[in-house]
């Protein structure tokens, strides 16, 4: 009979630091596994799924030639948007009912709220980070885009989405641990945000009243700098940063403290 | 130590809020086993749940410099679309602890077999107990949580638990809640009864148990009576 006796040295009493990180990545894998298993290609599925999604789109944006203002190649003008799309609206949406479903997962002292959010936001960030690399690469080996003019702006472009997609999760996870209507309300209010965040079109190609109303949208000002740091000899950027960065901080501050709000109320089981 | 100061928990109902817990004090040193009875629904599963931090209280502070335990057995901890060994993997890498060994551990005990492969939706609800329990007894706590442990299992897993948890790990301090008197009779050296959201101690087995039964509505004409039945039910 093995013994148990000897189980000591856990982490009990670690630096937060060690904790967290180690909880985190924890749960990551833990996600990994339930969400993908261990079938087929397993969590390979975490970038593939993205990546087929845009390459559906910028296959049928290519091949139709949908117009879109500009003389930036269809292809790099697809990738760059459907990613961005692709990661803000997935971070928001895997925070909603995030902690709901792993409620049990607080009996673990170790384990505080704010980490399940963490961990699906660091899920959702790495899987639209790997799938827009990979297909960046992929393409330019096949010389269908050109490399980005100034790759820094592109990754600063790329940070300032992600951070507000953290942001935006963190509020969904917050809201829909309050009531359940926010479950059921984001989806079609997304629908809504989707097109007018660049997805398909540049700001410059927009009537001047339409471009002042949609530049509202940090998730707008934030790829058209991307998009200017990639081919930006070929358009003409719309873009305010230091907005982009105070909407941001505000929905972080916002988010956190609806995510503390909800460790102070959980518990009805 | 653990030190529960005026702690006070709220439930919300449709009827507005719900006092479930009110105004408690307690403290528990390293190495003390206190037993908890009550009614159901007097508030002994929500104790445990504020203890472990699982939720905050509404009122009050509570102070822990022992480490301490999930619910132990507590099958919620376990979860049902990873397999056995998986959610092992889940807590040596929460706690930051080798997973070999522990693996080793829980695939003995817990008798699984095989089935440590499969996820644990595959089991029966005897199977998933054992492997919560096992998994339970992986991590070095100071402080044991026992909601109704020894519900679980037959007979002779029910004893193996039982040297694990009260031979082996008797060091330790450990909360637990029971409505077996048998079980607490011989376990713990203090006791605590729930009435009404807040709680009497008592050091004494037989007057706890008395006051208790009397709770219940099944109080004993006199204290000899209960150690007469007591004895009877014993033999």
């Amino acid at each position: 009979m093995l013994n148990s006796d000897a189980f000591s040295g856990a982490l009990l009493r670690a630096s937060p630091l060690t904790i967290t990180r180690r909880v985190i990545g924890a749960l990551v894998l833990r996600e990994l596994l339930t969400r993908y298993g261990r079938n087929n290609i397993g969590f390979l599925w975490l970038f593939v799924e993205p990546m087929l999604f845009t390459l559906v789109i910028t296959a049928f944006w290519a091949a139709t030639r949908t117009i879109h203002g500009s003389d930036i190649p269809i292809v790099a003008f697809a990738l760059t948007g459907y990613s961005s799309l692709i990661m803000w609206r997935n971070m928001g949406n895997r925070c909603i009912d995030a902690l709901r479903s792993n409620l049990p997962l607080l009996y673990h002292r170790q384990v505080r709220v704010i980490d399940v959010y963490l961990s699906r936001l660091t899920l959702e960030f790495m899987a639209a980070s790997t799938s827009f690399v990979t297909l960046a690469l992929a393409l330019y080996a096949m010389q269908w885009i050109p490399a980005p003019e100034n790759a820094l702006q592109v990754a600063g472009g790329w940070f300032l989405l992600a951070w507000f997609g953290a942001g935006l999760g963190l509020i969904l996870g917050g809201l829909s641990e309050k009531s359940q209507v926010v479950g059921k309300l984001w989806p079609p209010f997304s629908y809504l945000l989707m097109p007018l965040s660049g997805v398909a079109f540049i700001a410059d190609a927009l009537p001047p009243k339409l471009q002042q109303i949609v530049l509202w949208l940090p998730m707008l000002n934030a790829l058209e700098y991307l998009r200017e740091g990639w081919f930006g000899s070929a358009m003409h950027a719309h873009y305010d940063i230091p907005y982009v960065v105070v909407f941001n901080l505000v929905m972080m501050l916002v988010g956190l403290s609806l995510v503390r709000q909800v460790g102070i109320n959980t518990g009805e089981e | 130590m653990i030190t529960l100061q005026n702690v006070s928990k709220d439930y919300p109902t449709s009827a507005g809020p719900r006092r479930i817990l009110s105004n408690i004090n307690l403290t528990i040193e390293p190495g003390q086993h206190v037993g908890i009875l009550g009614r159901n629904g007097a508030g002994k599963s929500t104790l445990v749940r504020l203890i472990s931090g699982a939720e905050p209280p509404t009122l009050g502070t509570i102070e822990r410099t022992m480490s301490v335990s999930w619910p132990l057995a507590f099958s919620g901890g376990v979860h049902s679309g990873l397999t056995g060994t998986d959610n092992v993997r889940f807590i040596c890498r929460i706690y930051g602890v080798d997973f070999q060994p522990r693996l080793e551990f829980v695939k003995e005990f817990s008798e699984l077999g095989i089935y440590m492969n499969e996820p644990v939706v595959t089991y029966s609800s005897g199977m998933r107990a054992r492997l919560a329990f096992a998994i339970s007894m992986t991590i070095d706590f100071d402080c044991y949580l026992i909601d109704e442990v020894l519900a679980v299992g037959d007979a002779r897993f029910r004893e193996r638990c039982r040297v694990e948890l009260f031979e082996k790990r008797k060091d330790k301090a450990m909360l637990i809640v029971s409505h077996s008197h048998r079980y607490l009779q011989g376990t713990c050296d203090r006791f605590l009864l729930f009435r009404e959201g807040s709680i009497e101690e008592y050091d004494d087995f037989r007057e706890v148990y008395f006051q208790y039964k009397e709770l219940l509505g099944e109080g004993f004409a006199s204290r000899e009576q209960m150690m007469h039945e007591m004895k009877q039910a014993n033999g």
